[in-house]
C-alpha cells in the first residue's frame, strides 16, 4: 500500500463513519482543489454515489467560472447541491474593497456568517432542482449536526491542531484548547443537543499529495488553477479582490506537481496568495475560532 | 541544509514512505523547541516562516524561541506551552514525516495520547537539568499501552549542564531502569541541545565524548512495523449500503480491512450474530475489477448469501483463527474523563466497529504511571489513573487480544457524549453470571408475590399469562398485526392487553433523551411485561428488529413469566427459534388466527373455560 493509499483509505473511512452517524450531515464545497478531491473521495467511498449534499458558501465573489464548473459537476454526479449566502451585507455593501469594511470583516460577514446560518437553517438554502437546472428556495430548515470539511494541517498553524471529528458549540465556537482525545480510529460521534461537530478527512494529506491524487485519479479539476497563456494562474482560490494569483506556467497536473517538489513553488506558503491571513498576526485562527473553514 | 533539501529533492519523484512520531515528555522540557529545530535545521519551514516569526517576537518585545514555530494557537505563545498536539510534516532524505509535536502538560494528557494514539514511533525528551519528571515516566508508560514499541529518548538541553557526560549518564541509567520495568527497551539516548542545534540534524563537537545518532538520524533509523497481511482476516463492518434510489441493486458491506486478506469466494462468518456467507466480489469505484482485497483498504463486499447482519459486527474468514466472544472482558484501562469512572453507571463501549453499552464490574489494580505504585483496594478510576479493571457489555463482543492482534484489541470508552477513556484488552472473562441474570435473581428474592397465584388468577381469566412479542422489520406492519391479535382475543373475552415499544418510548422513557439507548428502553419494556404477566395478562409487545441478546433479556426479566416469539419476515435470530414464524401478514386475518392457534397449543388460551 503506497502512500497516497493509505490516506485515501483513511479519508474514506472517515467519511464512512461520519455517514453512519450524523442523521443531519452536510459537505462543504468551495469548487477548489482541496474539496473537490473530498468530493471525489466521497464517490470513492459510497461507490459511485454521493448520498451528502453539497453545501456551497457563494460571497458572489467568486470567479463566474467556479459557479459553471459547479453546476457542470453536481448534473452530472447527479448531487444534491445547496449554496447559501449573506443576501444582507451583500445588499447593503458590507464589503471588501467597495464597502468600509476590512477584508477580515468582510471574510467574517460573507463566509463565516452565511455559513453559520445557512448551516443552523435560519438563512434560505437554495438547492439545485435538476429537472431545470435551476437553484430554488429548499423548505427543510433542520441544523446540520454533522459538517464535512476539507482543511488540511498543513496549511496553516491553527489547522494542524485540528481534530478529525472536531466539536463546535451552540456559537459555532472552536475550543481550542479543551479538544476531545481522538485514538485508535474511534472519533468522537457523540454530541450533546446543540452542538455540532466539524469532520475533516483530509487533514493528513498535503497540498503536494492532493496534485499527487488528481493526477492519479484523473479528477477533473476546475481550470482555474492552470496557466492558460498569460503566464498568470491560481494556486489557492478564494474571492478575487483577496486572492492573488501567482506567477506560473504550469499548464496541467503534472506541471504543477513539478512546481511543488523541485520548481518555484517547492519552499513557498500555499496561503501566501491569501490576504485576509496578514491582517493580523493570527488572521485565520481568529477566524476559525469563530466558525471559518 | 541546501545539501539536504538537494537529495530529498532527487529521492522524492518515487512515492515515498511516510511515517508518524510522536514527540513527547514532561512540560518545559522543551519538545516544541527540539521540533522547531527539526525544522528550521533542515530546510523545511516555507520560505520567510522563520523571519515572520521573528519579526512577531521583535514586535512583541519577547525573545525568539523555535518553539513558536510550532504553537501557533494566541494562548500557546502567550502562556510558552504547547496546548494541542500539532501535526508537522517534514522530510528527510529517507522518507517523509508526520511530527506530532505533543503537550507535556499533565492537563492536557488527552492531547498527548491523540497525538502520540497516532504515531508509529516516539521520541521522548527529557531536560538534562531537571532530569526524569513525573510525566516522562507517565508518557513512557502510555506509549507501552499504546503499542509503540519504537522510543528514543532525547536529553535536551545539555547546554545548561555543560555538556556533562556524567549527568547524560546518569539521566540514561535511570530511565533506562524505568522503562525495563514497563517492557520498553529505547533505541538509544542522544545528548542534545535544541536552542544552540547540537546533534539535532549533526554531530556537535561539543558533544565529542558521544558518537552515536543525531536526533534526524534516529528518525530515518525508526522502522516500518511490518505488515499485518499474514494475520487472520478482520475486517469490521461498518455500514451496510443500498443506494437503490439511484438504480444500484448492490447490497455492498463496506469497512476496512484491519487485518489479513481475502478474496472472491472465500467463505465469511460474522459475530457475534455468526451468519455465514461467500464472498461474490470485491466493490470498488474508478478501480479495475479486483477479486481479492487486503489490511489497510478502505472497501466493500457483496455477498453470495443474502443475509441480515448489522453494522459494527466483525466479519472473519471461516478457514482464519477465529476472534474471542464475550460480554466480560480483562483489560487495561487509562481514564481521562472529568468524572471518575464508576460501577454503577451506563458507559458506551466503541471497539472496532461496534458500538455497546458497558459497565465497569470490577477494579482490579490501580497503577500510578508516574511511579508505577499499585493500590488494589479502589472501586472507581479517577481522572489520569491507568488499571487492570472487568467490563461486561450487554451483549457479546468479538474481539482479539491485544497482544494478538491490536486494532481489534482495542477500545474508547464513551461517558457522557465524550470519550473519557481507552484501554487494550487483556483476556477474555469465563462468564459466571452477567447484570441481567444478577438482577432478576436479587428481584425474585425480595419481591412481595401475591398470595393471588398464577393458578388462581389463571381459573379466573381462562388463561395462562404470557408475553407475546411480535417482531420483524419495521416497516412490515407488526403494530397493526398486534393490534388485530389484541381485538380478536379481547373479542373472545380474553384479557389481553397491546403495547409497542414505541409507545413506552413516549411514556415511560421520555426521560431518555439519547435515542441510542434502546437497551435501557428494552430494558423497562421487560420490568413492565414482568408486572402485566404477573397481573395474569395475555400482552402483547412489538419490537422491530428484536436480535437474539435483546430477546433473551426481555424474557430473562419477564421471568418467572412466560413467553411467546413471533417473527414476521426475515428471520434475524440467529441463535433462537421463534415460536411461531409468519413469512407475509399481507393477510392480517390469517396471521391472528395463526397465533392464536399457537398460544391454544401451548396452553395459554383455555378453552373448556369458554
Amino acid at each position: 500500500m503506497d502512500h497516497l493509499e493509505a490516506l485515501e483509505a483513511q479519508s474514506v473511512y472517515i467519511l464512512r463513519e461520519a455517514y453512519r452517524e450524523f442523521k443531519q450531515l452536510v459537505m462543504l464545497w468551495s469548487i477548489g482543489k482541496d474539496s473537490t478531491v473530498l468530493l471525489w473521495l466521497a464517490r470513492k467511498a459510497f461507490f459511485g454515489h454521493v448520498p451528502i449534499p453539497l453545501l456551497h458558501i457563494d460571497t458572489s465573489y467568486k470567479v463566474p467560472a467556479m459557479i459553471e464548473y459547479r453546476d457542470k459537476l453536481a448534473l452530472e454526479w447527479h448531487l444534491n447541491m445547496i449554496y447559501g449566502q449573506n443576501v444582507e451585507a451583500l445588499k447593503n455593501k458590507q464589503t471588501f474593497p467597495d464597502g468600509n469594511v476590512t477584508r477580515l470583516q468582510c471574510c467574517a460577514s460573507l463566509k463565516s456568517e452565511a455559513l453559520k446560518h445557512t448551516l443552523n437553517g435560519d438563512w434560505t438554502r437554495w438547492g439545485l432542482n435538476h429537472n431545470t437546472g435551476t437553484y430554488v428556495p429548499r423548505t427543510d430548515n433542520e441544523p446540520y449536526t454533522g459538517v464535512i470539511v476539507g482543511v488540511r494541517a498543513d496549511e496553516e498553524g491553527s489547522r494542524s491542531k485540528e481534530r478529525y471529528f472536531s466539536p463546535r458549540d451552540e456559537h459555532n465556537d472552536w475550543d481550542v484548547g479543551d479538544q476531545p482525545p481522538e485514538l485508535w480510529n474511534q472519533f468522537k460521534t457523540d454530541f450533546a443537543p446543540g452542538t455540532h461537530l466539524r469532520i475533516h478527512p483530509l487533514l493528513d494529506w498535503t497540498e503536494l499529495n492532493i496534485w499527487e491524487y488528481i493526477e492519479r485519479e484523473n479528477i477533473p479539476i476546475i481550470d482555474l488553477y492552470f496557466d492558460k497563456g498569460t503566464g498568470k494562474r491560481y494556486r489557492s482560490l478564494g474571492c478575487y479582490p483577496c486572492t492573488l494569483p501567482v506567477d506560473s506556467t504550469a499548464t496541467n497536473v503534472s506541471e504543477i506537481i513539478e512546481e511543488l517538489v523541485s520548481g518555484k513553488f517547492a519552499n513557498i506558503a500555499e496561503r501566501s496568495g491569501r490576504e485576509q491571513d496578514k491582517e493580523d498576526g493570527h488572521g485565520l485562527e481568529t477566524l476559525r475560532r469563530d466558525g471559518y473553514m | 541544509m541546501a545539501t539536504i533539501q538537494k537529495e530529498i529533492k532527487a529521492a522524492e519523484k518515487s512515492t515515498r514512505e511516510q511515517m508518524n512520531v510522536v514527540v513527547i515528555g514532561h512540560v518545559d522540557h522543551g519538545k516544541s523547541t527540539v521540533v522547531g529545530r527539526l525544522l528550521a535545521d533542515t530546510g523545511s519551514l516555507p520560505e520567510g516562516k522563520l523571519e515572520e516569526v521573528k519579526a512577531n517576537c521583535k514586535r512583541n518585545a519577547k525573545p525568539f524561541e523555535y518553539a513558536f514555530l510550532l504553537d501557533a494557537l494566541k494562548d500557546e505563545q502567550a502562556q510558552g506551552i504547547t496546548i494541542d498536539s500539532a501535526r508537522c510534516f517534514f522530510k528527510s532524505v529517507k522518507r517523509e514525516y508526520i511530527i506530532i509535536d505533543a503537550p507535556g502538560h499533565i492537563e492536557f494528557l488527552k492531547n498527548m495520547i491523540s497525538g502520540a494514539a497516532r504515531a508509529e514511533a516516539a521520541m521522548l525528551v527529557i531536560d538534562a537539568k531537571e532530569g526524569v519528571q513525573e510525566n516522562s515516566r507517565r508518557h513512557g508508560y502510555l506509549l507501552s499501552m499504546l503499542g509503540i514499541r519504537q522510543v528514543a529518548v532525547c536529553v535536551n538541553k545539555m547546554d545548561l549542564v555543560d555538556y556533562d557526560k556524567e549527568i547524560f549518564d546518569a539521566i540514561v541509567t535511570e530511565f533506562t531502569e524505568f522503562l525495563s520495568r514497563i517492557h520498553l527497551e529505547p533505541k538509544c539516548f542522544v545528548p542534545a541541545s535544541a536552542r544552540q542545534g547540537d546533534n539535532i540534524v549533526s554531530s556537535s563537537p561539543l558533544t565529542s565524548w558521544y558518537d552515536g545518532p543525531s536526533v534526524l538520524e534516529v528518525f530515518d533509523g525508526f522502522s516500518k512495523e511490518a505488515s499485518s497481511v499474514d494475520k487472520p482476516f478482520r475486517f469490521p463492518v461498518q455500514d451496510i449500503y443500498k443506494f437503490t434510489s439511484a438504480d444500484d441493486d448492490r447490497r455492498i458491506i463496506a469497512g476496512r480491512v484491519e487485518t489479513g486478506s481475502i478474496k472472491v469466494g472465500d467463505e465469511v462468518k460474522f459475530l457475534p450474530s455468526e451468519k455465514r456467507s461467500k464472498i461474490a466480489s470485491v466493490e470498488g469505484f474508478n478501480l479495475a475489477q479486483q477479486n481479492e482485497a487486503y489490511c489497510g483498504q478502505s472497501t466493500g463486499f457483496t455477498l453470495e448469501k443474502q443475509i441480515y447482519i448489522q453494522p459494527g459486527e466483525l466479519m472473519c474468514k471461516v478457514s482464519d483463527k477465529q476472534p474471542k466472544l464475550s460480554n466480560q472482558l480483562k483489560v487495561n484501562i487509562f481514564w481521562l474523563g472529568r468524572h471518575p469512572m464508576i460501577t454503577s453507571k451506563r458507559y458506551k463501549m466503541k471497539l472496532a466497529g461496534t458500538h455497546v453499552p458497558v459497565w465497569l464490574r470490577k477494579v482490579n489494580t490501580v497503577l500510578d504511571a508516574s511511579d508505577l505504585s499499585t493500590d488494589n483496594n479502589r472501586q472507581q478510576m479517577e481522572r489520569h489513573d491507568v488499571a487492570e479493571c472487568i467490563l461486561e457489555t450487554l451483549k457479546p463482543v468479538a474481539f482479539d487480544l491485544n497482544q494478538e492482534i491490536t486494532n481489534t484489541g482495542r477500545f474508547v470508552i464513551i461517558d457522557n457524549y465524550e470519550i473519557a477513556g481507552g484501554g487494550i484488552i487483556l483476556d477474555s472473562v469465563a462468564e459466571k453470571t452477567d447484570r441481567i441474570t444478577e438482577h432478576v435473581q436479587q428481584r425474585e428474592k425480595n419481591w412481595q408475590r401475591s398470595a393471588l397465584t398464577p393458578g388462581i388468577r389463571a381459573g379466573r381469566y381462562g388463561q395462562r399469562s404470557a408475553m407475546v412479542v411480535i417482531t420483524g422489520s419495521s416497516d412490515k406492519g407488526i403494530v397493526q398485526l398486534a393490534k388485530s391479535l389484541e381485538g380478536h382475543l379481547f373479542n373472545c373475552g380474553r384479557f389481553v392487553y397491546f403495547l409497542g415499544l414505541s409507545n413506552s418510548t413516549i411514556g415511560i422513557d421520555s426521560d431518555i433523551l439519547d435515542s441510542g439507548q434502546r437497551d435501557e428502553q428494552l430494558r423497562r419494556l421487560g420490568e413492565i411485561s414482568h408486572m402485566f404477566t404477573d397481573a395474569g395478562v395475555i400482552l402483547i409487545v412489538t419490537i422491530s428488529d428484536l436480535d437474539d441478546y435483546e430477546l433473551e433479556m426481555l424474557q430473562s426479566l419477564n421471568k418467572p413469566n412466560e413467553s411467546v416469539v413471533v417473527n414476521v419476515g426475515e428471520n434475524r435470530f440467529n441463535k433462537n427459534e421463534p415460536d411461531l414464524q409468519v413469512d407475509s401478514i399481507e393477510d392480517r386475518d390469517a396471521a391472528v388466527q395463526e397465533i392464536k392457534k399457537l398460544l391454544q397449543s401451548k396452553n395459554y388460551l383455555i378453552e373448556y373455560f369458554v
